[in-house]
């Protein structure tokens, strides 16, 4: 099975002044096939540059990573990335942005068609599919760059605050259909966001990063993806094991935040 | 001056005319900018009043008509005197006895020539003269050539159509002025008007035949078509020749270290030389032939098209690059599906600037030096003095350039549509 595994992961970099950061310190993490990981955080704390190494894009100065028993050495098409917005290639329609990922493999149309249509009614753009995608708004871009990142049948998908972007109301949809494409595909999903609930809504399991050196601080276990599959998004947040989580979680955010400003006025005291 | 006047006043009359008078009388469409109340400020909300364009232009060529006498201009701004006038001066002999005489002057268009008018020398000792004058010049009369008493002798002009004068002063007749020198001679200016000679801005209409002419008859031994295609054909071609070295190294300046540092300081320092500075050393090297200009259109375009592509490529979106390889896209295939096109707006942005630096250029080497071509034209032109040929070339260039601009905007539309959406 397709088993991501972090091994003790740093991340250090010097700055033209000659200091330098640590923006990463022995991260070990081991994700399992199927799983859908949400990475929580005050800003700062390095989500982005921890998923930006599980991509490829950086290289860590410490530790390796492993997927499916072969190193990670750079980007490549079983690690698929979602971002926050901007991604999608405008020049292209939305059909010829889903089916980037085949079309760079050489397959022919009449290999990609039938996954892109379906994959394009999973996300409700079958009528849209002839657009250009400046000519769609930020939820069905989005939903575009989900069946975009679909249809090149990654083992892993990273999902850079996939949702950051979005009004609430749309927010709140499109965390349904993560969730049902998360179901539906049994996909890998590494999820970072801002957002507390949505972290607990998404997370099968949920990482708390602190910030400076960026590590882990603590991990759950969550019932509440599970829970939503299917389901009214907002019964799940009306669940009174889902409040706790989510003062107990916002609280240590608070702190965290808090020792931050209160190291920073010190060091400038 | 009053040029300047005019068109002010017509500028602020026409405003308030087509403000109060036209819009009102007339049903505007109601879309969403016309609802905007915050203008002033809102650059979106500022579009062209199609009014006032057609009234710029009405008006320019109603001034040109008018201060030039044209047949197509309703209205003239006072023309030069022409035609025979007379005035009449009062001589005092030594011994203080005067005698009046006359000068018939004939006042004739630039350019003719025409005889003097007949008189007959009178009768005293002050004799009548006939001069001729082209229009608006001053002539100076040596009045005394026939008379019998000389001013060496000490006669002297006591007055001018019966108005006392003395030297230094002047005083004015019906169609002109007159003047004395400090020496006593007379001076005759016939009145200019306020039209311009056609040496310094022919109407329009000889601007049209002119047109006509060279179209029908060519110029310098080619025709109107080839002096023009010369020019386009040099521009494009140096402009393609440009844009084929300059994308691929604007392409690998923004994609790799070593080009980068290889070619910065060199295109830096090219960049803000003027192509005019070239010309001289271009006509050194390659000499005033096709090869020469082609070259100086290369290297205008060259600098441009470079830092365009440079520019695309450094626009580019980092999470559009990391898509393309995390979706499995090689470097060929990213360059190909994401680089290229995702510049493809700043080339034509720069195009477009090179395009017009390019035509800028081509016309100013022709000044220099060239057998056919539209600066050519007009710099041959305008060392026989025909200012009719000189302005028709500059409308032609004019027009050529807005045409060249108007279609790289074209092109721009239906390949680029997505420019400034993302």
């Amino acid at each position: 099975m397709s088993t991501l595994s972090i091994d003790k992961i740093s991340m250090r970099f010097d700055l033209p002044n000659g200091s330098h950061v640590q923006a990463l310190k022995d991260i070990s993490l081991e994700i399992k096939s199927g799983e859908l990981m949400s990475v929580l955080g005050p800003s700062g704390c390095g989500k982005t540059t921890l998923l930006n190494i599980v991509a490829g894009f950086l290289a860590p100065t410490e530790g390796s990573m492993t997927l499916n028993n072969h190193h990670i050495t750079g980007p490549d098409a079983e690690r698929g990335m979602v971002f926050q917005q901007g991604a999608l290639f405008e020049w292209m329609s939305v059909r010829e942005n889903v089916s980037f990922g085949p079309r760079m493999k050489g397959q022919r149309e009449a290999e990609w068609r039938d996954n892109v249509d379906h994959l394009l009614d999973i996300v409700g753009l079958r009528d849209f599919k002839d657009k250009s995608v400046f000519e769609l708004s930020g939820g069905m871009q989005q939903r575009v760059a989900l069946a975009r990142c679909l249809a090149n049948d990654p083992d892993v998908i990273l999902m850079d605050e996939p949702l950051g972007a979005l009004d609430a109301l749309t927010r709140e949809k499109m965390q349904g259909l993560v969730l049902k494409l998360w179901k539906e595909t049994g996909k890998t999903i590494i999820l970072i966001t801002h957002s507390v609930e949505e972290a607990l809504l998404l997370g099968e399991r949920l990482l708390v990063l602190a910030p400076r050196p960026g590590r882990i601080h603590r991990e759950y276990r969550l019932p509440f993806a599970d829970m939503g599959v299917g389901h009214d998004l907002r019964e799940v947040k009306k669940h009174p094991e889902f409040a706790e989580k989510r003062e107990e979680i916002l609280s240590m955010i608070w702190d965290m935040e808090e020792e931050i400003m209160g190291n920073a006025a010190e060091a400038s005291a | 001056m009053i040029i300047l006047l005019i068109y002010t006043s017509i500028f602020i009359a026409g405003f308030f005319l087509v403000r109060f008078g036209v819009k009102r009388l007339m049903q505007t469409r109601a879309d969403f900018t016309s609802l905007k109340t915050v203008t002033f400020g809102d650059e979106s909300a500022v579009r062209p009043d199609r009014w006032a364009s057609v009234i710029s232009v009405v008006t320019i060529f109603l001034l040109w008509g008018a201060f030039t006498g044209s047949k197509w201009a309703p209205i003239h701004a006072p023309a030069p005197f022409i035609g025979d006038t007379e005035i009449t001066y009062t001589l005092q002999a030594p011994d203080g006895s005067t005698d009046d005489a006359t000068i018939a002057l004939r006042v004739h268009k630039f350019g003719e020539d025409p005889a003097s008018p007949e008189i007959d020398a009178g009768t005293g000792f002050a004799k009548n003269d006939a001069e001729i004058v082209s229009a608006g010049r001053t002539k100076t009369v040596l009045f005394d050539k026939n008379d019998d008493a000389k001013r060496r002798d000490g006669a002297k002009i006591i007055a001018i159509n019966g108005q006392p004068i003395t030297q230094g002063q002047s005083v004015s007749f019906a169609s002109g002025s007159v003047s004395l020198t400090d020496k006593g001679a007379i001076q005759i200016t016939p009145s200019g008007g306020m039209q311009m000679e056609p040496i310094w801005l022919p109407p329009p209409e000889k601007v049209v035949s002119r047109f006509v002419e060279i179209s029908t008859e060519g110029y310098q031994g080619f025709t109107l078509w080839e002096h023009l295609g010369y020019s386009l054909f040099r521009v494009v071609l140096g402009f393609l020749l440009g844009a084929l070295v300059g994308i691929p190294l604007g392409y690998a300046m923004g994609l790799s270290n070593w080009f980068r540092g290889w070619f910065d300081p060199i295109v830096e320092f090219m960049r803000p030389v003027p192509p005019l500075a070239l010309i001289p050393l271009v006509i050194i090297w390659a000499g005033i032939g096709e090869v020469g200009k082609i070259i100086l259109l290369f290297l205008a375009a060259l600098w441009i098209m470079a830092i365009a592509a440079r520019a695309g490529v450094s626009g580019v979106n980092i999470t559009k690059v990391h898509a393309a390889y995390s979706l499995g896209a090689s470097r060929f295939q990213l360059m190909r599906h994401v680089i290229v096109p995702n510049s493809l707006p700043e080339i034509f942005t720069g195009a477009r600037v090179a395009m017009g630096v390019c035509w800028g250029t081509v016309v100013a080497a022709e000044l220099v030096a060239a057998e056919k071509g539209a600066g050519m034209m007009i710099m041959v032109a305008s060392r026989f003095q025909l200012t009719d040929i000189v302005i028709m070339g500059i409308i032609l260039i004019g027009i050529i350039g807005y045409g060249i601009d108007i279609l790289m905007r074209i092109a721009e539309k239906t390949l680029v549509p997505w420019k400034g959406r993302s």
